[in-house]
């Protein structure tokens, strides 16, 4: 018995690196944000919140975070739903082949993705140029928040594909063929039996998508060289600009962009909830 | 899936799967194809090809110096993660199994804080003081460590599953190891391949890593992703050369991690 318990202490004793490292380098830096989001000049309370949404600049970096999250999202999936539903009826070799290049290009964001999408779409850019030239667009700006989005967009695809094509196994070819026996149409089929079964994998995945858009930094900071009004680009420039440091707005901001994600996985699970297909 | 091969469904199918391909590949191409060019403006192909772009990166000792210390932080994170998180296995699944539920609590943080929002705390917390490490690779290595934690510890327990951890402990002592002998003589080289696999994906992904770096470390011990970045005002075609020698070689490792996975099949 007495060696059975110091082999229980060795193995906690095992856990001790690791449990130092993780406080240095998670616990701790996101506690100084939680505890320095409620301290300012005037001691402890709420001012730098109530500073954040007074400030119509700090509520457009918000809003805008929140729209790009929001589209881009929305056109990732509804582009990843169409792609990896294919992907499942063409032959394997396709399959494998496509399968792998999006596991690829998910690694393809942040900075370098911005010089790519700067050297084809930017002012001067080569599919810019010709789409000027044959008179399809008069102008376009990659800078903007539509440039943005699109942006965005293209890094959620490869990630939306990655977390759907697995959850189409959930959809059985048979009920297809009895519901198409039974005399539905296709429509009918997605509507009634397709979507509803595929519905915790969907909002699972765009919840992901949410989350992945809001906190990016990289591709937009490189894209704009920081001027674009999201909230990440904030809090960024309130530690490590140039002027006008301020480390306990920069906290609140966080803890605000954190609430927002943890508020959409919250709505995200309870919608879960009310589905009624998940109590199977 | 067989059965969808044939009739009209099947060429709309393709015809999907090859725009959401052209999709993907679209921005590669194009600056694969730009950092080969002479000079490419406003035709649909550019005036000629040159290998210059190419010559002058791997000649410029900024960028090798760069590619050398993204190396050495990404090795060295991969190697702390390892001697932290594979003791940190071992003994929850084989001692303590209940903590697995607090670890998968635990390991969601990484993914629920973006690196913004930890470099807030990190930047007050260590730019000065008893552990001022701002500045240096140190904070880098163990920020990376925290970045690869969800995924490695993820696909080290589904390793650890496939080869019934206890069964293996109880047969090696059963047949006269003890437990250091079992754990890295028996257990250990069974994990191997689902390892590397692991340091190969892990490995790709902090390659890229921007965030941390360019906020804590900044140009005092440049990577690869920051030098990119300070290079945005140099040619277009020497910083697509930049990229693309970049997506090779996270290319490569990716490709090593399939073949391995393949392998393992």
């Amino acid at each position: 018995m007495n060696s059975f318990t110091r082999g229980k202490w060795l193995a906690l004793l095992c856990l001790l690196p690791f449990a130092v490292f993780f406080i240095i380098f998670q616990i701790a830096p996101l506690a100084w944000v939680m505890i320095n989001s409620v301290q300012s000049e005037s001691g402890w309370g709420l001012a730098n919140f109530s500073k954040i949404f007074a400030s119509k600049f700090y509520r457009q970096a918000i809003q805008f975070s929140l729209e790009i999250s929001f589209w881009s999202s929305v056109f990732g999936i509804l582009i990843a739903i169409l792609g990896s539903y294919s992907l499942r009826n063409v032959d394997s070799r396709l399959r494998d082949f496509v399968n792998a290049f999006a596991n690829m290009t998910s690694n393809f964001a942040g900075v370098p993705l911005a010089f790519a999408f700067i050297i084809l779409l930017g002012f001067n850019g080569a599919i810019t140029m010709m789409l000027k030239q044959s008179g399809l667009i008069e102008d376009f700006s990659i800078y903007s928040k539509t440039g943005v989005i699109i942006l965005y967009t293209y890094f959620q695809i490869p990630l939306g594909v990655l977390l759907l094509y697995p959850a189409f196994d959930a959809l059985r070819e048979d009920w297809r063929e009895s519901s198409a026996l039974l005399g539905a149409s296709s429509w009918q089929y997605w509507w009634h039996i397709g979507l509803p079964v595929m519905t915790p994998a969907l909002l699972g995945t765009f919840v992901i998508l949410l989350a992945n858009a809001l906190g990016a930094y990289a591709t937009v900071y490189a894209l704009t060289t920081g001027n674009f009004n999201v909230m990440t680009i904030r809090i960024a420039g309130l530690v490590a600009g140039d002027i006008s440091l301020d480390p306990n707005l920069a906290s609140a901001l966080a803890v605000i962009l954190v609430g927002l994600m943890t508020l959409v996985t919250v709505v995200h699970q309870w919608l879960l909830k009310r589905s009624y297909h998940v109590s199977r | 899936m067989s059965r969808a091969e044939t009739g009209p469904g099947s060429l709309y199918h393709r015809l999907t799967v090859y725009v959401l391909f052209l999709i993907l590949l679209l921005p590669l191409a194009g600056t694969l194809l730009y950092s080969i060019a002479t000079s490419w403006s406003a035709s649909i192909l550019p005036s000629g090809l040159t290998f210059k772009w190419y010559i002058a990166l791997w000649s410029d000792p900024r960028f090798l110096t760069a590619f050398g210390q993204s190396l050495l932080v990404c090795v060295g994170a991969l190697l702390l993660s390892v001697v932290l998180i594979l003791p940190l296995l071992f003994v929850v699944h084989y001692h303590f199994p209940r903590l697995d539920a607090l670890m998968n609590i635990l390991i969601l943080l990484p993914f629920a804080v973006p690196p913004v929002v930890s470099s807030v705390g990190l930047l007050q917390l260590y730019g000065s003081g008893p552990m001022a490490m701002v500045g240096t690779p140190w904070i880098l290595i163990g920020c990376y460590f925290t970045v690869a934690l969800p995924f490695m510890y993820r696909a080290i327990t589904n390793n650890l599953q496939a080869i019934n951890l206890r069964d293996l402990m109880d047969a090696a002592q059963l047949l006269g190891a003890n437990t250091w002998q079992a754990a890295f003589l028996v257990v250990l080289p069974n994990l191997r391949k689902g390892l590397m696999i692991a340091l190969l994906l892990s490995f790709s992904f902090l390659f890229g890593e921007f965030v941390f770096a360019n906020l804590l470390v900044g140009t005092r011990y440049e990577t690869l992703q920051v030098y990119l970045n300070n290079m945005r005002n140099s040619s277009g075609h020497f910083n697509s050369a930049l990229v693309i020698s970049y997506f090779f070689f996270v290319l490569v490792m990716t490709w090593a991690a399939n073949r391995l996975n393949k392998d393992k099949a």
